[in-house]
């Protein structure tokens, strides 16, 4: 390989963020347990497109994985100045059918909503996901305003206790944090089984869908 | 590196391939353009123009590079078979290998590996034990990664819809580099 060959790739990988920092993660390791035991668990992941992750997800933990990259999404609304329509185009955005999936990796993309779409979104995520199964997000707790461009982050698998953070531009800034009490009643009647706010000032929130017997108990009751 | 216009420059004439051809039940081809075999490193690969348009199903036992156009159905179940930069699939795809440097429509069963490089597109689902995608790929799909898609399914998964205009393309010079693991 020629030695312009080689600067111009270190350059493209500069651009693309692919140096992130490492950082630790509690909550990857419990979403991983939460589906254990199932035999072909069904991923959603929300974030883009990652290749160690999709090797991860799919030969390690044998899952079958569906991505649908919903940054792509809030990009397009923002450059064609439809932004208030991101709410309804939650309510079509998913085909897969009610209560069909295992796992669904948000990642930090609640960030990234205004309160509107978040909500449809959540409606969405709470109707496709299987009784039992569990949802990961992110959630910043630091003013995002104060970020001059706005970027988005891949989140990439080192290992079940590592998650690599790389950036890269976007068209939306991250929205006002939201307060733990709306986080809740946002993926409500989902169940926070474990929530970590890291020395990064993230925090990472896994849910839980209550299983049938938990609902029927709770209607009884 | 020094003769990189000689290695890419389209052979004409008549078959030379050695092996059973590439066949295929199409019609509308939209070129006087034939495949164009060649042999590299001692082994068959067939390339498909990128003026080429064929519609309906592609079957072969040969590795196959595809730069045109090609709707319906592509079968290389003992081969590799590589999306230029310029290609275009439209089709269900069954092969050993799948390499995708352009843009590919439609479901894919590998029983080997399926490679998305950087500035590749797959929009569809994929079946295949090994997959690799670069930074740089668009995919949007599922994944099925599990042993038992050694042998390709009688029923191939349902056609997703692509719901999304395609990545941009990037420089054939970059889609060139390797598939990141």
């Amino acid at each position: 390989m020629a030695l312009s060959d080689l600067f111009a790739r270190r350059r493209k990988d500069d651009a693309d963020g692919a140096d992130g920092p490492v950082q630790p993660t509690k909550i990857l390791d419990r979403f991983l347990a939460g589906l254990g035991g199932r035999q072909q668990p069904v991923l959603l992941d929300l974030g883009p497109v990652v290749g160690p992750n999709v090797t991860f997800f799919g030969e390690e933990v044998g899952c079958k994985i569906l991505v649908e990259d919903l940054s792509k999404d809030i990009d397009r609304h923002v450059t064609q100045g439809k932004l208030e329509e991101l709410p309804a185009f939650f309510d079509t955005r998913f085909p897969q059918e009610s209560e069909t999936i295992d796992g669904i990796l948000c990642w930090d993309i609640v960030d990234y909503l205004d309160r509107p779409s978040a909500e449809r979104l959540a409606r969405q995520l709470k109707r496709v996901l299987r009784p039992d199964g569990v949802l990961l997000a992110f959630f910043s707790t630091a003013d995002p305003r104060s970020s001059a461009h706005p970027t988005y982050t891949k989140h990439v698998v080192v290992d079940r206790s590592h998650l690599q953070y790389r950036s890269y531009t976007g068209t939306r800034a991250k929205q006002r944090p939201l307060l733990n009490r709306d986080i809740q009643r946002l993926f409500e009647p989902l169940r926070i089984t474990e929530n970590f706010l890291l020395k990064s000032n993230l925090r990472e929130v896994l849910f839980r869908k209550p299983g049938a017997a938990a609902k029927a108990a709770a209607a009884g009751g | 590196m020094w003769k990189r216009d000689e290695a890419v420059k389209p052979t004409s004439g008549p078959a030379t391939s050695t092996g059973p051809a590439v066949q295929s039940q199409f019609s509308g081809a939209s070129s006087a353009s034939q495949p164009e075999p060649r042999q590299l490193s001692g082994r068959d690969i067939v390339n498909i123009g990128k003026s080429v348009v064929i519609k309906g199903e592609l079957n072969g036992s040969e590795d196959l590079t595809i730069e045109g156009q090609v709707e319906g159905k592509i079968e290389l179940k003992e081969n590799v078979l590589t999306i230029g930069p310029n290609g275009k699939i439209k089709a269900q795809v069954f092969a050993k290998a799948l390499i995708v440097l352009g843009e590919v429509n439609g479901n894919v069963t590998a029983t080997e590996k399926v490679e998305i490089r950087d500035g590749g597109s797959v929009d569809g689902d994929i079946v295949s034990p090994r997959v690799a995608i670069a930074d740089g790929a668009h995919f949007r799909g599922s994944v099925d990664m599990q042993r038992r898609a050694t042998t390709p399914q009688a029923t191939p998964p349902q056609q997703r819809p692509a719901a999304q205009p395609p990545a941009p393309q990037t420089p054939a010079a970059q889609v060139a580099q390797p598939a990141t693991r």
